[in-house]
This record gives C-alpha cells, sequence and structure tokens, in this order.
C-alpha cells in the first residue's frame, strides 16, 4: 500500500472527510438562506419605495394634471440616483422620464414586472435590470416608476462571493488538517505496530512508545504494555516451571530407573523383585504427587481457579484443618491449637484449606524446638497455633510454631518451587508446599506472608476480606465430644 | 487383592487399548465381568444395551467425549453408576464431571486398588438401600439417629469426626474404603496430603474400637487402604 493510500484509509482521514462534507453543506446552506432572505427584503423595500411614489404621483396628477405630472417627473427624474420614471400617452410615446428603452410589452402590462432597460443619459450600450410598475392613468396615460435592482445583484454577488471562498478555505483546511492529524496518528500506529511485530518476532521485552499527552492512544498503549508485561511474568513462570521440572522430576525419575535397572540385573528372589516394584510404585506416587502440586500451582499462579470461588467462613475452614491434624500433631509431639473468630472471606475454599493444610504440615515437620542438652522442653514450646482473624481489610490465616524459624534472608526464597533450605534437606517433602501456599494467596489478590515468632516461624495468608454481607457466615460449630449415653 | 464378594459386569470406555487391556484384566483376576468399548459412540450403545453395574468412563474419547456419553445416557434416564477417569485432575474438573452426571471421579494415574475400591462402593449404591440407621459389623454397633456406638456391652465414646469416620467404613463395611476415599467423603477435601494424617486418625479410631477385644474389626489392607469386617472372610 503507498503511503498515500494508507494516509487516505486512516479513520481520521475519513472522519475529515465526512466532516468536510457536513461543515462545507453547513455553510452553504447558511450563506444560501442569507442571500435568499437579503434579496426579498431588498425587494420589499424596492416595493414599498415604488408604491409610496406611485400614489404620490396620482395625487400630483389628480391635483394639478398632466402638466404638474410631468413636470414633476422631469424634476426628480434629474435627482442623482433617482428612481426610474417613464410617462407614455395612450399610442405608447413617451412624454416624460429618464428612461431610454425597455424591453417590449412592459408598458402593455399593467402591474410588477421586472425589465432590462436603458436610462436616456446611459452612454453605454448595457442593458440595466430594474423591478417597474406601471399604472394608468385616467387619460389613458400610463405611468412607470421602478427601480434600479443593481445594488441587489451586487449584494448578492457578494454573498455567493462569500460562499465561494468560505466553501474553498473550508475544503483547504479541512483536508490539510485531515491529513495532518491523519499522519500524526498514522505515525504513531505504525510505531506500535512495527513494536508490536518485533515483540511477535520474540522480543517478549519490547514495549509500546507512551506519548505523554494521555490521550487515547497513550491509554491503549500503557494497557497493551500492561498486558505485555503480564504475558512475559508469566512466560517467565512458565519458563522457570519448565526448567524445574526438568531438574527436579528428572532426578527421581533417574532414580526409579536405576532401581528397575538393577533389580532387573540381580537376579533375585521374589521378595526382592517384590521389594523392588514396591519401591517403585512408591517412588511413581511420590512423582505423581510433586507433579499435581506443579500443576496446581501453575493453575493457581495463570489465575484458571478463580472460577469456584465463593463465600465462606475462613474459621470453619482454620478447624476443619485443625480437626484433620490434631491427631497427627500429637503423634509427633506436638500440641495443635486453632484460634479462630467468624471472619467471612471470598474465595476457593478447597485450595485455600490446600495452603493451610500445607503450613500445618511443615509446622510439624519443621517447626519442632531444637532439643539442648540439659534443657526441658516445654509444652509451650511444642505448640502449633492456627489463628484466623480479621484485620482491618485482610482476613489472616496463619499458622504459627516454636521452632527454628527460618533466617530473614532465606524467607523469599523458601517461597520458591522445589526449594529445600539447609535445615530441612534431610526430611521429606517435595519443596513445593510454600510454593502452592503462596500461589494460592496470590490468586486471592494476597500474600503469603513469613515472620519471626519470636522464637519460631509464624507463616501468614493474608487475603482480602469479604466486605459487607458478613451475616451470611453461620457461627462455627463447637468442637466437642459427642455424648454417649 | 482379595478375591471379589460378588461378581460386577463392568464396562469400560477407554480409547487407550493398553490402559484398557490393562483394566480388563485386573478387574477380571478378581473375579469380575469387564467389557471393553473403545470409543463413545460404542459405549453409549454398550451401555444402555448391557446391563451393568457400574460404566467406567474416560473422560477424553473419540467420536464422543465422556460428560456427553454420560449425559446422553441420564437423558435416557439410564442411572447405572458412572466412575469417570480423566487426566484432568483439578478440583473444578471434578465438579464439572460430577455435575454432567458422574458418580465420582478418579483423576490420573490411578492405582487400581483406588479404581477398584471405589467400583466395588459404587455398586454397592445401586445393590439397595443402604441408608439403614443401624449399622452392625459383628458385635461392634452404631447407631446413625442417637449417635450411639457400642461394642458388645460396652458404650464408646467417640469424637464427631470418629463417628463419622467409623459410620463411612461401617456403611461399606466388608469394602476396602482408600484414605483417599475417606478424606473426600469424611472431611469433604479433594487434595493430596503429603503426610499419613488418615492413618493416624484411623489408629485412634481403631484404638477406641479394638483395643480390648479379641476379634480385630478394623483391618488395613496393605496397598489399598481400610475395611471394617468381621472376621477373616
Amino acid at each position: 500500500m503507498t503511503a498515500f493510500g494508507k494516509l487516505v484509509r486512516t479513520t481520521a482521514f475519513r472522519l475529515t472527510l465526512v466532516y468536510l462534507l457536513l461543515f462545507a453543506m453547513f455553510a452553504a446552506s447558511l450563506l444560501g438562506y442569507f442571500a435568499w432572505n437579503t434579496r426579498r427584503l431588498i425587494t420589499e423595500e424596492i416595493t414599498q419605495t415604488v408604491n409610496s411614489e406611485t400614489s404620490e404621483m396620482n395625487e400630483i396628477y389628480g391635483r394639478g394634471g398632466m402638466f404638474r405630472l410631468v413636470r414633476t417627473i422631469e424634476y426628480r427624474a434629474l435627482r442623482p440616483g433617482a428612481n426610474l420614471y417613464l410617462v407614455t400617452t395612450p399610442t405608447g410615446q413617451a412624454v416624460a422620464g429618464n428612461v431610454g428603452s425597455l424591453a417590449p410589452g412592459v408598458m402593455a402590462t399593467r402591474g410588477w414586472s421586472e425589465t432590462a432597460y436603458r436610462r436616456i443619459e446611459d452612454a453605454d450600450d448595457r442593458d440595466h435590470r430594474a423591478l417597474v410598475r406601471v399604472t394608468e392613468l385616467e387619460n389613458g396615460f400610463r405611468l412607470l416608476i421602478g427601480r434600479d435592482l443593481a445594488e441587489r445583484r451586487r449584494l448578492f454577488g457578494i454573498v455567493a462571493k462569500a460562499a465561494q471562498w468560505s466553501v474553498l478555505i473550508v475544503v483547504v483546511l479541512g483536508l490539510g488538517g485531515g491529513i495532518f492529524v491523519a499522519r500524526r496518528v498514522l505515525r504513531r500506529i505504525d510505531a506500535m505496530t512495527g513494536t508490536a511485530q518485533r515483540i511477535m518476532t520474540g522480543d517478549l521485552s519490547g514495549r509500546l512508545p507512551v506519548g505523554r499527552s494521555g490521550d487515547e492512544l497513550d491509554r491503549l498503549a500503557e494497557n497493551l504494555n500492561a498486558m505485555l508485561e503480564r504475558i512475559e511474568a508469566l512466560m517467565a513462570g512458565l519458563k522457570e516451571v519448565s526448567d524445574n521440572i526438568a531438574h527436579d522430576l528428572k532426578t527421581p525419575l533417574t532414580r526409579l530407573r536405576n532401581r528397575a535397572e538393577e533389580a532387573l540385573a540381580k537376579s533375585g528372589c521374589e521378595a526382592d523383585y517384590r521389594a523392588a516394584l514396591e519401591r517403585t510404585i512408591e517412588e511413581s506416587d511420590g512423582l505423581i504427587r510433586t507433579f499435581n502440586a506443579l500443576l496446581m500451582i501453575a493453575r493457581a499462579e495463570s489465575g484458571q481457579a478463580r472460577g469456584n470461588m465463593d463465600d465462606f467462613d475462613a474459621a470453619e475452614v482454620a478447624g476443619g484443618i485443625h480437626e484433620l491434624y490434631e491427631p497427627l500433631a500429637e503423634d509427633d509431639g506436638m500440641t495443635l491449637k486453632v484460634k479462630a473468630e467468624p471472619t467471612p472471606v471470598h474465595g476457593n475454599r478447597e485450595l485455600i484449606s490446600q495452603a493451610l493444610a500445607n503450613l500445618v504440615e511443615n509446622a510439624i515437620k519443621y517447626g519442632k524446638p531444637a532439643a539442648q542438652a540439659g534443657t526441658v522442653v516445654s509444652m509451650d514450646a511444642r505448640q502449633i497455633t492456627i489463628e484466623a482473624r480479621r484485620e482491618g481489610d485482610q482476613v489472616l490465616l496463619s499458622v504459627t510454631d516454636r521452632g527454628p524459624g527460618i533466617p530473614e534472608a532465606d524467607r523469599k526464597h523458601a517461597v520458591e518451587r522445589f526449594v529445600r533450605l539447609e535445615a530441612s534437606r534431610t526430611l521429606p517433602g517435595s519443596g513445593l508446599g510454600l510454593s502452592l501456599a503462596s500461589a494460592v494467596a496470590t490468586l486471592h489478590g494476597g500474600e503469603l506472608r513469613l515472620g519471626d515468632a519470636y522464637p519460631g516461624l509464624v507463616a501468614t495468608l493474608a487475603l482480602p476480606a469479604r466486605t459487607g454481607a458478613g451475616d451470611r457466615v453461620a457461627p462455627p460449630i463447637p468442637d466437642v465430644p459427642q455424648k454417649v449415653a | 487383592m482379595t478375591a471379589a464378594e460378588r461378581t460386577m459386569r463392568l464396562l469400560i470406555i477407554e480409547d487407550d487399548r493398553e490402559s484398557a487391556d490393562y483394566l480388563v484384566k485386573a478387574f477380571r483376576e478378581v473375579g469380575h465381568i469387564a467389557d471393553h468399548a473403545a470409543d463413545g459412540e460404542e459405549g453409549l450403545a454398550m451401555a444402555e444395551n448391557g446391563d451393568y453395574d457400574v460404566l467406567v468412563v474416560d473422560r477424553m474419547l473419540p467420536k464422543r467425549d465422556g460428560l456427553s456419553l454420560i449425559g446422553a445416557l441420564r437423558d435416557k434416564g439410564e442411572s447405572t453408576p458412572v466412575l469417570i477417569l480423566s487426566a484432568l485432575g483439578q478440583v473444578d474438573d471434578r465438579i464439572k464431571g460430577l455435575r454432567a452426571g458422574g458418580d465420582d471421579y478418579l483423576p490420573k494415574p490411578y492405582s487400581f486398588a483406588e479404581l477398584l475400591a471405589r467400583v466395588e462402593v459404587l455398586s454397592r449404591r445401586r445393590g439397595g438401600p443402604a441408608e439403614d440407621t443401624l449399622y452392625r459389623v459383628g458385635d461392634l454397633e452404631l447407631d446413625r439417629l442417637s449417635h450411639r456406638v457400642a461394642r458388645g456391652k460396652d458404650e464408646l465414646t467417640l469424637q464427631p469426626r470418629e463417628f463419622r469416620l467409623l459410620e463411612y467404613l461401617m456403611k461399606h463395611a466388608g469394602q476396602v474404603v482408600t484414605r483417599t476415599m475417606l478424606l473426600e467423603n469424611v472431611w469433604d477435601y479433594h487434595f493430596d496430603p503429603q503426610t499419613n494424617v488418615i492413618d493416624v486418625h484411623i489408629s485412634r479410631l481403631r484404638s477406641k474400637i479394638d483395643k480390648g477385644f479379641d476379634r480385630p474389626l478394623l483391618h488395613t489392607i496393605r496397598g489399598a487402604g481400610y475395611m471394617i469386617r468381621d472376621g477373616i472372610r
């Protein structure tokens, strides 16, 4: 497409053309109305003058007869800028007046007519036009009184010229403006298109140019840039996930393969095979779990789980998880407590439950106080607390333990996928628990906070509170033993 | 694996030849009758004509996908229980599957023990009203209305969740119940805990109902789950 063709096809240019047409039509009709009205006004004025002079002449004739009439007319005809006068005999011969020639038949018709004429004193042979009225006097003589129409024509000419010029100016300015605007827009669009093409070829870091005017194109560019940022982040996340999968799933897969190979190589008894197979199944189950966790994190991070959100009480979730893990904690020599007040929250109950379960599992696994020689670990130090409460516009679901905690420098790192801090490497786990909790918090527009419990770790899911209508949440069910009679 | 208590007629609708052959073989080995359909249309026709106890339906099938197959069956008033097998294992996929008319949903990869346990529970559900108010296994009694549990002459005190756990186990007495089934049906969670939480709950329950009695009722089925039953079958 040629540059001009592109220009002409722009929306800005087409709009300009439409407006141009509209404005031209408007100017033309305005001037046309003006011209028509001016003409009508002048005609009216002429008619009035002629009428009053005709009746005046009739009166003079009535009072002084033909002689007076002729005298008056001759006198008036000589005045500068005089009207047209002509008195003829019944046979049509001129008796008095300043009209030299007339279009034929004008004197024969009584009343108004528009006619070409020449004055007696006119030197040129140009015809002029006039509006005249012919009346018949009592004796058959005819009297013509009229007025030149040059004034009317001149005014009309001025208006017509003004119309021509104004339309011309509108067209020139409009086309020029249209081309200017279209070129400006086109330049910016071309810049955007260029960037977009670069991005499409794989350079995701490219951003659209944003001007300073804050107009609609700038807003569009800003929004597109925000979108690109999101895409870039998602792509980076995807890459990270695939790297992690490649790295952390290959290790157990290799282990699995080695074990199978080893079992095949050694000609053992059935019990050996059975043991090898059982461990293979165990290992695959672990792999499946890791895989599921990764998929879940990916889903939470991409926002796909947003569909399953409803309103529920965070205290119920805390109570449910407490109830599920309490015996496990006790078996491990810990006490699991719950402190929850009714706290309405909007979200994916299943995911939030799982995130909280992960935090509790972590606390049970890693939250044991370091046993120091010679000191007795008190019951208080073996306590894990699940808490649900509202603070400001946030719902906080936290798990606090009295263990060694996580050093501040490591906290950010701890949330990343597959990261297993030095202290926990020897214990079983996938390294995905905190990542999932963090992804779930992010999905809900909140965050996972790791803090110091002096001593110990406090892991908090901070979720935005559901505002209003808190009355829909049912009171928590007291956890009392079932009475058996 | 223990031999089937009662022979089931199963239809496996699965397009992957190898998985299907494995399932058919595995079900036959434990004494059930299993047929196979390789695509959605064939599966629908067979499900309509054959008298099956449970249908095992893969979600993604050629010609007609699993969910639409279930929808078509349900529209015709066919109420055979359906277990959906799917590679899509997230909570929302599950909900979609159950809404489409499936009775249970098992994400791939699964263990055969898990599938067998679930299919047996589904077929039993169809067998008759299991909604008795009094469950009895050996000398263990559970009254669902008064929430009373007794073993022999001894009244037992159970926590509410222990009661529900025992209730579920006794409802499916004689059937293997897996950990995932317990987590789903007793706790209503559909995620996979990394730890042995369920085992701890079971061992607490066991200490209440079996401790001090000669005949244990709550059995661990290795590689599968748990079962409550009176004596050795």
